[in-house]
């Protein structure tokens, strides 16, 4: 004889074992966003320097995979200290998290770190930069995401960042400026009056592979975010690809005009950008708000590369700033006007949607408040860096490549003649 | 003996390879090079950033003969090859004081 109470366990345990399994698949995807990341870099960076850029892009994610478990699992998802961190879970989070929770937070820790290393390419010391990484996944990211994701005060302000547009890109987007002021540009990137000299990439099929595979990526960096399986994955993948390609074409269009050609680099940057603006608001806006806050999102691209080098003047070889930290905030804040109120249960609505300024307002104190603390510790770590191991490579290294130097290898040993 | 070095853009090798082989050349190298001559160079776009390339890619295929083979060659390569714009190349010729076979030690003409 079957009861109905054994037919609905089976049923809840089978609802509960999907809802992992989808979790769990989403995890792996993001996790092969390290991939994509480490083509990008590659592909925009000297090949004198690639194997530097695979060492740091492998690092960050094995040192961080190690740390985020021993500590910041705990401070994210413990039991919070005045909403600002947890106390709980350390060694051990498996005490207060199941194994696929975790790994699927891992994955996306590791994506905040991982930004960074584009920045800082082709003249950061390796050591430093180690010291750095550890840094980020230990503190300055757990923290960021107890005040989020973990429960603590920024949620409780209704501050809605679904998949991290600020928790993770603007935090690895802020970080990764600091980097680049404290370290200052490439030997010869800027000229005598400070014009820029372009500096190209030694591989932009390399670079195009890792934009795909960063795109292919983010279908579960966004979907996978529900950590259950519903029907919303599937809207949620729509609003991810639209303002992805909005991105792209937004780009390549607005490089048209500004270039008089369509330029490859902007395009594929225009890509990223979209993704990251998206990724705060995924579930939160319609197919129409997705477009728009994509094609807002390759303006920004074209704009802020622009911005950057001509009038800042700071040294971003693979566009890292613009894309995740301008596009970061900018998708956070998108949240506030695009939001519809069917997707908050009818709690909170976006300016354009009738919720005034109040889902606005907490998206800003969230923009801010993540903004001060990462450039603050990120600032203050680069800075602690420089003065006693040193942040840069010495001028000679640097001329003659970080894998020769920092590794003893050449990642390209058949083109070069051998003695 | 003459040595010929022959700088082309790289699109006009394959037709400088069959103009060899009909005059009988005995050896060839080919090397990329980068350069300019009157062409100058070209401005290109990198990720919003003119930059200019004064350096093109060439290739320089040189090939070492007697004295009566390299006039034919100069003759074939000069009405063959021309497009009729600067950048169609150019050949320097230098004298080679001697050639050695390694293989047996002849040297001279015969080691060609």
């Amino acid at each position: 004889m079957v009861f109905v109470e054994d037919l609905t366990m089976t049923v809840e345990t089978l609802a509960r074992n999907a809802d992992i399994l989808w979790t769990l698949i989403a995890a792996i995807l993001v996790f092969f966003m390290q991939a994509g990341f480490a083509m990008v870099e590659t592909g925009f960076t000297r090949a004198k320097n690639a194997g530097n850029i695979i060492m740091k892009n492998t690092m960050d994610f094995a040192v961080g995979s190690l740390l985020f478990l021993l500590v910041g699992y705990g401070i994210m998802f413990g039991d919070k200290f005045m909403g600002l961190f947890g106390t709980t879970g350390f060694i051990d989070p498996t005490t207060i998290g199941d194994s696929y929770f975790i790994f699927f937070q891992t994955v996306f820790a590791a994506t905040a770190a991982t930004i960074v290393s584009g920045a800082m390419a082709e003249r950061t010391k390796f050591k430093s930069y180690l010291i750095y990484s550890a840094v980020i996944t230990l503190i300055i990211y757990p923290i960021v995401g107890a005040w989020t994701w973990g429960g603590g005060w920024l949620s409780s302000l209704g501050f809605h960042d679904f998949a991290g547009s600020t928790v993770v890109h603007s935090v690895g987007g802020w970080a990764a400026l600091m980097g680049t002021i404290v370290l200052g540009p490439r030997i010869g990137k800027f000229g005598p009056n400070k014009r820029p000299n372009a500096i190209p990439g030694h591989s932009l099929t390399l670079g195009a592979l890792g934009v795909f595979i960063l795109w292919f990526g983010w279908f579960g960096f966004n979907p996978g975010s529900t950590v259950a399986l519903v029907p919303e994955i599937g809207d949620i993948a729509m609003t991810t690809n639209l303002a992805a390609a909005a991105g792209g074409v937004s780009a390549m269009f607005i490089s048209w005009f500004k270039f008089k050609k369509p330029d490859v680099g902007l395009t594929l940057n225009g890509v990223l950008g979209g993704l990251v603006a998206i990724t705060a608001g995924t579930a939160a806006v319609s197919n129409i708000g997705a477009i728009i806050i994509g094609l807002i999102a390759g303006l920004i691209i074209v704009f802020g590369a622009w911005l950057l080098e001509n009038v800042f003047h700071i040294d971003d070889p693979v566009g890292a700033v613009p894309v995740h930290l301008m596009n970061g905030v900018f998708g956070t804040l998108a949240v506030g006007l695009f939001a519809i109120p069917e997707n908050f249960g009818g709690t909170a609505a976006g300016l354009f949607y009738g919720g005034g300024l109040s889902l606005l307002g907490s998206q800003l104190i969230g923009v801010l408040s993540v903004g001060v603390w990462t450039s603050l510790t990120a600032g203050i770590l680069f800075l602690i860096l420089k003065k006693t191991v040193g942040l840069r490579v010495s001028p000679a290294e640097e001329l003659e490549g970080l894998d020769l130097r920092e590794h003893g290898s050449e990642s390209y040993p058949d083109f070069m003649v051998k003695g | 003996m003459k040595k010929l070095e022959i700088v082309i853009k790289p699109e006009r090798l394959e037709l400088l390879k069959a103009i060899l082989e009909e005059a009988d050349a005995t050896g060839v190298m080919i090397s990329n090079v980068m350069g300019y001559g009157n062409q100058k160079g070209i401005t290109a776009l990198y990720r919003g950033t003119r930059y200019t390339v004064n350096f093109l890619p060439k290739v320089k295929v040189t090939t070492i003969t007697d004295d009566l083979k390299a006039e034919k060659l100069i003759e074939q390569i000069c009405s063959q090859l021309p497009q009729g714009e600067a950048g169609d190349g150019k050949i320097f010729v230098t004298d080679i004081a001697d050639v050695i076979r390694i293989r047996t030690g002849e040297r001279g003409e015969k080691a060609l």
